[in-house]
């Protein structure tokens, strides 16, 4: 079969590897119909996340017809088109019982803070992942999702992660009625996180960052305010600070994490000498532009190191920090009723469509955010849907 | 570019899941379980993935998950760098940073394991270049330029400092 398969920062290609396989009772095999390049696999593919290996295939946001299922699977059957939640978790232990899908601790041996994510390196549980024609989806019991009838499969991949981690920024934000809610980076995450802001009742979005076809774009769509922090602001925790008559923003939501661009030192050692878990500049600017006893919310990826964040203001102004990888099973049903009820419209977030074959093409694309890139989605030969 | 917005208030779904005690939120909304409230706290899936494939297990946890991801086993000099820092838990460096290193070693295995195959990889097509060349192509025309300018320079330098070095013996 074609997938992707990475070859170094910066080095990827499709080639042709060996079938999954089913390997333990609850896999199922799937044959993938759409695939995305996540934001948070570009820190995979610069290199940042420890125990990358040579050989990979990334991809955690993807659907797929189910072609094969192991004996103990019950939920699926063959035939079934579904969607596969990034996190690969069990549904059983003590984590899955309390709705935290996304630190399942009976899918990751290398690690123990992340629970397994497909295609996420070994950091994260060493398992292909869907950026490929065929994949294994372990637990198939728990998290693939028949996509219900009459959903465009296009709405359904993005439910798989970028929908259910922008609300849940909003979600852990803790928004109340007419509180101003900053998110920090216009990604496909950020948009949406800035669009389920409206739904918590939030009473002002801000949204910033540095390209404006970005802001442009999240500006229309999640009718936010949209501002250049290289244009509009010489700091953009000052701008807050005034726009906010000097008390801050009620919520702050990091939808940046590692590869974070404004601040130098954190860009040098943070993204370029690695001494970092990646560049915090975006949870810097949160945590010293929320108000006191504010949230900061994060849902910006960052490594599994250390980093330089401002601790002292976290403690003076009293904040609440919280943060998670999204529990996308736990979220899936609210979320598929608010795609059916024209509430959300995830696939408005779709600018490429890139064929498997050019997945280098579609990662520098994406990567150095070319041709007013939002967000790319793979094609597949064997697709047919 | 103004920000010239609609009502939020008009906006389709607006506060629909407004909840005023979403706060605390997710994941502490619910009654937080300890170990001693849940009567099977230390509960593993019935089946249990054979182990095939070497797994590095973390030593901060008791076995090996019941599934794993069987992708790039740990292998050669980067494996064994691998094996290395696995001895050391996450909160620590000795952890982390050989595990970079060996990923960088892990790349010139890949490089020697495509020749080995007789493969010799594009690493213009693998870096993605045919996008910068359709999308991007003034500003990489010039990066690739300079590039091309400050290996040159250096070849040049690194040369020409072998030659002093002839004269003065002679």
């Amino acid at each position: 079969m074609l997938a992707m398969d990475y070859r170094g920062p910066k080095r990827v290609r499709a080639t042709q590897k060996p079938m999954p396989e089913i390997l333990h009772p609850q896999d199922a095999i799937v044959r993938v119909t759409r695939s995305c390049i996540c934001g948070s696999d570009l820190h995979l593919y610069n290199g940042n996340v420890p125990d990358t290996r040579v050989g990979m295939t990334f991809g955690h946001e993807f659907t797929g017809i189910v072609e094969e299922v192991g004996p103990e699977v019950t939920k699926i059957k063959v035939g079934d088109h579904v969607l596969v939640p990034f996190n690969v978790a069990c549904g059983e232990c003590h984590f899955c019982k309390q709705g935290m899908f996304g630190n399942c601790h009976e899918s990751n041996t290398q690690a123990s803070a992340v629970g397994g994510i497909f295609g996420y390196s070994h950091t994260a549980g060493g398992f292909n992942g869907g950026q490929a024609e065929y994949a294994r989806v372990p637990y198939a019991n728990v998290g693939p999702t028949v996509i219900p009838e009459g959903m465009d499969p296009d709405d359904a991949v993005l439910l798989t992660d970028v929908v259910p981690t922008g609300y849940q920024a909003a979600e852990m934000a803790g928004i109340q009625k007419g509180d101003t809610v900053v998110v920090f980076g216009a990604g496909p995450v950020g948009i949406m996180a800035a669009r389920c802001s409206w739904l918590f009742g939030a009473g002002r979005v801000i949204i910033i960052d540095k390209e404006d076809y970005r802001l442009e774009f999240a500006r229309n769509y999640a009718n936010c305010e949209a501002y250049n922090f290289e244009k509009d602001m010489d700091d953009p925790v000052v701008f807050i600070k005034k726009t906010t008559d000097f008390m801050g923003a009620d919520c702050v939501i990091d939808a940046v994490g590692a590869e974070a661009a404004g601040n130098a030192m954190q860009t040098i050692t943070g993204r370029k000498l690695l001494l970092q878990a990646g560049s915090a500049t975006a949870m810097h600017w949160a945590i010293n532009s929320v108000k006191k006893g504010g949230v900061v919310s994060v849902v910006g990826v960052y490594g599994p190191t250390d980093n330089l964040i401002p601790m002292g203001n976290v403690l003076n102004k009293g904040l609440t920090i919280r943060g998670n990888q999204a529990s996308v099973k736990r979220l899936l049903p609210r979320l598929i009723e608010h795609v059916q009820n024209g509430v959300i419209n995830p696939k408005a977030l779709i600018t490429h469509r890139i064929p498997l074959e050019e997945v280098a093409d579609g990662y520098r694309l994406f990567s150095a955010k070319l041709d007013n890139c939002i967000k790319p989605l793979l094609v597949f030969p064997s697709a047919n849907i | 570019m103004e920000n010239t917005l609609r009502d939020p208030q008009k906006l389709p779904g607006w506060g629909i899941d407004a909840n005023p005690e979403n706060d605390p939120t997710y994941p502490m909304r619910e009654p937080r379980l300890n170990v001693s409230q849940d009567p099977d706290s230390k509960h593993r899936p019935a089946s249990l993935q054979p182990v095939e494939v070497e797994v590095l297990k973390s030593i901060e946890r008791p076995n090996v998950s019941a599934v794993y991801g069987e992708s790039s086993p740990p292998v050669g000099l980067s494996g064994m760098i691998r094996r290395f820092a696995f001895k050391y838990s996450e909160s620590h460096y000795g952890h982390w940073l050989p595990l970079l290193l060996a990923d960088r070693v892990n790349v010139v295995e890949g490089i020697i394991e495509d020749l080995g195959q007789g493969k010799v990889p594009n690493i213009f097509a693998e870096k993605g270049y045919a996008a910068e060349w359709k999308h991007n192509r003034t500003a990489f025309v010039a990066k690739m330029a300079t590039i091309a300018a400050v290996t040159a320079g250096s070849i040049l330098i690194l040369t020409r400092d072998k030659k002093k070095k002839r004269k003065y013996r002679y």
